[in-house]
């Protein structure tokens, strides 16, 4: 009879109902959900809080640019002195006093121009009075020069380039950061797989020793069988947990956002970077245009093929890396041993991450790129990284993704191979922390 | 009579360690037999090689009179010397999946769970972690799941080490019964003392090699060099021993003489008492007559020595 579904079967069910899973997976998107809603809700907050701002004007040379928005009013103090001034913006509980000095020019206006507050001045406070200085700088130099500004806003002009591959395909700019976006998703959500249920394996193991009961087991089945049956049944709980998450989160941040009624289409725009917020005044056909164009783009990257490859080299990674796992749990007698081996086994990972950071998303075809794509231990997270910039023609050749795969097929035999022999000799010895000089002395011990 | 487990010219090797070096053990059937050694001698590296977590290097291992085999594992119970439980598991549940590890549907585990935990008075303990409870219930649950599939050959490794004297007494009674079924054992301990009573056959092993093996009755009668230990009551011990020493070899002797009680040790040239008995009946009151037989500790310590092996 194959034992191996049972001890999967145990060794899910040992995971799943262990109370600290439990609680990690139901605990966990209530905190993070609630975390994104208290940041919603506080920079709302914050937004719907009006500042007054005091104005001390001396000079001619403004008169009614301090403009009252949604956020900051801003008040006149007239024939004071500029003490008078600071005293009264105290008493009356204004967030700060701007003193324009009487000068000669504007420039010098503007030196000598201060803003006086009770604490340090929030940055959009004073970006925003820096801005209206400024826009009256550039008034008073185009006068001098002899343009109007309406010459002016004719001449600025913001040019966005033409881009294209050689296959006509139209290309838009910045959906290289949204393949980033999706590779890196995919990249770190694998890294962060194998670190927290690789450490599952180990922990897995080690009670196994600690326990004792590693002998009465492999009296009745083989380690290997063992082994494979852990590394299965807690990758099956951590897809649980993941699912949960993934369902139990997006229902609560509806929920969430029923409740405090926040429209997700605003936080969106808050989250948009400065550079794609400037086509505030450009006309609405282009904008569609342009969201055609990103989901023309979006729908370009193979998502099935993507999901399927993930799978793979989902699989692959995760059973080289937490037999690696396992092999680190046989060989020591309690966590606090584990360090010296783990070290050696998280820095692949990070490695691929930064790789796939600072090189595969400025050059996805790179030879850095293509490298680690086929290094076994990074491959999965860096050819997936890669993956989004398509199969075939501009993406990832199809001989560097067989390649990859069967490297890493051939890896994962290798490893487990090892790992398999590190753990049968490692579970049955108590008592001392093995060197790696002793490690791969097992390696040489006949069954 | 048939051999449940035959060892042959096992040698076993860790790297430059020999653990094993030509060990041949035959193991009859549904009899108890006890591999003694000090630790370290080879013990355990043997009974994982019965046990098919290890290997032999060299030799063969029959079960059964067929080459050992993965199939025979559902024959053989195994309770190591370093056991334990799954902590956080309950205690039916946990003793219901090393059953079925063991081979058994889930219905006859359960059956003969039931059977086995009314016998050790243990039945309400189903639900129970196992850490909530005490060394020697956990240890009644271990001998359980070591039986509890009904193997043909037993193997016990230190079985009492943990055990309060009571516990022990109890799963001796059934280690006894079980034989008395049929099973054989096999027991292995450095405490030769403990096994004495319950052991028929024995082996000696000491620094990866056998030095000796037999049925222990058969062994103690090779070893025994026809020591008397006899108990005198006599008034006047001295002209008693002047005489004895004329015609036999007295060893050493002992006088109370408030009890007037005389203890001699006598080296005879063979097991004839007969001669000595006579002499002695004209002239005392015998209250001891006792032929000295060597125990199991005395034997392995006289062989190593004969062997001219150093013995730690």
């Amino acid at each position: 009879m194959n034992k191996l579904p049972l001890i999967i079967k145990r060794e899910y069910l040992a995971k799943v109902r262990n109370k600290s899973f439990v609680i990690m997976t139901f605990l966990s998107p209530i905190l993070m959900v609630g975390m994104i809603l208290l940041i919603a809700y506080l920079t709302q907050l914050n937004g719907n809080e009006k500042r007054v701002i005091a104005i001390l004007n001396e000079s001619d040379f403004f008169s009614n640019e301090f403009v009252t928005s949604e956020a900051t009013s801003y008040v006149n103090f007239r024939d004071v002195s500029l003490v008078q001034a600071k005293d009264s913006t105290l008493n009356m509980g204004y967030y700060g006093l701007m003193y324009l000095p009487n000068e000669e020019n504007l420039e010098q206006v503007a030196q000598r121009a201060f803003f006086y507050s009770k604490e340090a001045p929030s940055s959009t406070i004073l970006d925003r009075l820096e801005n209206i200085i400024t826009g009256r700088l550039r008034q008073e130099r185009l006068r001098e020069i002899g343009l109007s500004s309406k010459e002016f806003a004719e001449m600025d002009r913001v040019y966005d380039i033409n881009i294209a591959t050689f296959d006509g395909l139209q290309n838009i700019k910045g959906i290289n950061e949204i393949k980033a976006v999706i590779g890196g998703a995919f990249g770190y959500l694998i890294m962060m797989f194998i670190i927290i249920y690789g450490g599952f394996v180990m922990r897995s193991v080690i009670e196994e020793k600690t326990s004792r009961i590693i002998e009465v087991i492999i009296s009745s089945v083989k380690p290997f069988h063992l082994m494979m049956g852990k590394i299965i049944g807690t990758s099956l709980a951590g897809i649980t947990q993941f699912t949960i998450w993934i369902i139990s989160g997006v229902i609560l941040l509806f929920i969430g956002l029923a409740i405090f009624d926040i429209d997700p289409a605003t936080l969106t725009e808050g989250g948009m970077t400065p550079g794609m917020g400037n086509n505030g005044g450009v006309n609405v056909d282009a904008v569609t245009q342009d969201i055609q164009l990103y989901a023309q783009e979006i729908f370009e990257i193979p998502i099935f093929a993507m999901l399927l490859f993930f799978i793979i080299y989902f699989v692959l990674g995760y059973l080289i890396y937490s037999s690696i796992y396992a092999a680190i749990g046989a060989a020591v007698d309690n966590e606090t041993d584990t360090q010296q081996f783990i070290f050696p086994v998280i820095i692949p990972l990070m490695l691929a991450i930064y790789v796939g950071f600072f090189s595969v998303f400025s050059n996805p075809n790179g030879p850095i790129a293509v490298a680690f794509s086929l290094f076994p231990l990074t491959s999965p997270i860096v050819m997936l990284m890669r993956l989004p910039w398509g199969i075939g023609g501009g993406g990832v050749p199809v001989w560097q993704l067989i390649t990859s795969i069967l490297i890493l097929i051939a890896t994962f035999i290798g490893i487990v191979w090892v790992a398999a022999k590190i753990y049968r000799v490692g579970i049955l010895m108590y008592g001392k922390k093995p060197s790696y000089k002793e490690l791969f002395k097992w390696l040489k011990y006949s069954s | 009579m048939n051999n449940i487990l035959v060892t042959n010219e096992v040698t076993k090797q860790f790297g430059n360690h020999t653990a094993l070096r030509n060990v041949s053990l035959e193991i009859p059937e549904n009899s108890i037999y006890g591999l003694l050694g000090p630790n370290g001698a080879g013990k355990t590296t043997l009974i994982r090689i019965i046990n098919q977590i290890t290997y032999p290097d060299k030799g063969s291992v029959y079960f059964n009179g067929v080459p050992l085999k993965p199939a025979h594992i559902s024959q053989i119970g195994y309770l190591p010397e370093e056991r334990g439980l799954y902590k956080s598991m309950k205690v039916g549940e946990q003793v219901l999946y090393l059953a079925q590890l063991k081979g058994l549907s889930k219905n006859d585990a359960k059956q003969k769970l039931k059977y086995w935990f009314e016998k050790l008075e243990i039945g309400d303990w189903w639900n129970k972690k196992v850490q909530e409870l005490s060394k020697g219930m956990a240890q009644k649950i271990q001998f359980v799941v070591t039986v509890l599939h009904e193997p043909k050959l037993l193997i016990f490794d230190e079985p009492f080490s943990g055990f309060d004297p009571i516990n022990a007494n109890l799963i001796k009674e059934q280690i006894l019964n079980l034989k008395n079924n049929g099973t054989s054992i096999i027991f292995s301990t450095h405490r030769m003392e403990s096994v004495e009573e319950l052991c028929e056959y024995i082996a000696l092993i000491h620094q990866s090699e056998k030095i000796l093996d037999g049925k222990l009755s058969e062994i103690k009668k090779a070893y025994k060099n026809n020591i008397f230990e006899i108990g005198l009551e006599i008034d006047n011990p001295n002209a008693l021993l002047d005489q004895m020493r004329s015609s036999f070899q007295v060893m050493s002797h002992v006088y109370d003489p408030i009890e007037k009680q005389l203890d001699i040790k006598v080296q005879l040239p063979s097991t004839a008492s007969s001669e000595l008995l006579k002499f002695l009946g004209n002239r005392a009151n015998i209250n001891a007559f006792v032929e000295t037989i060597p125990s199991a500790k005395d034997i392995f310590i006289k062989t190593v020595q004969d062997k001219g092996i150093a013995h730690e």
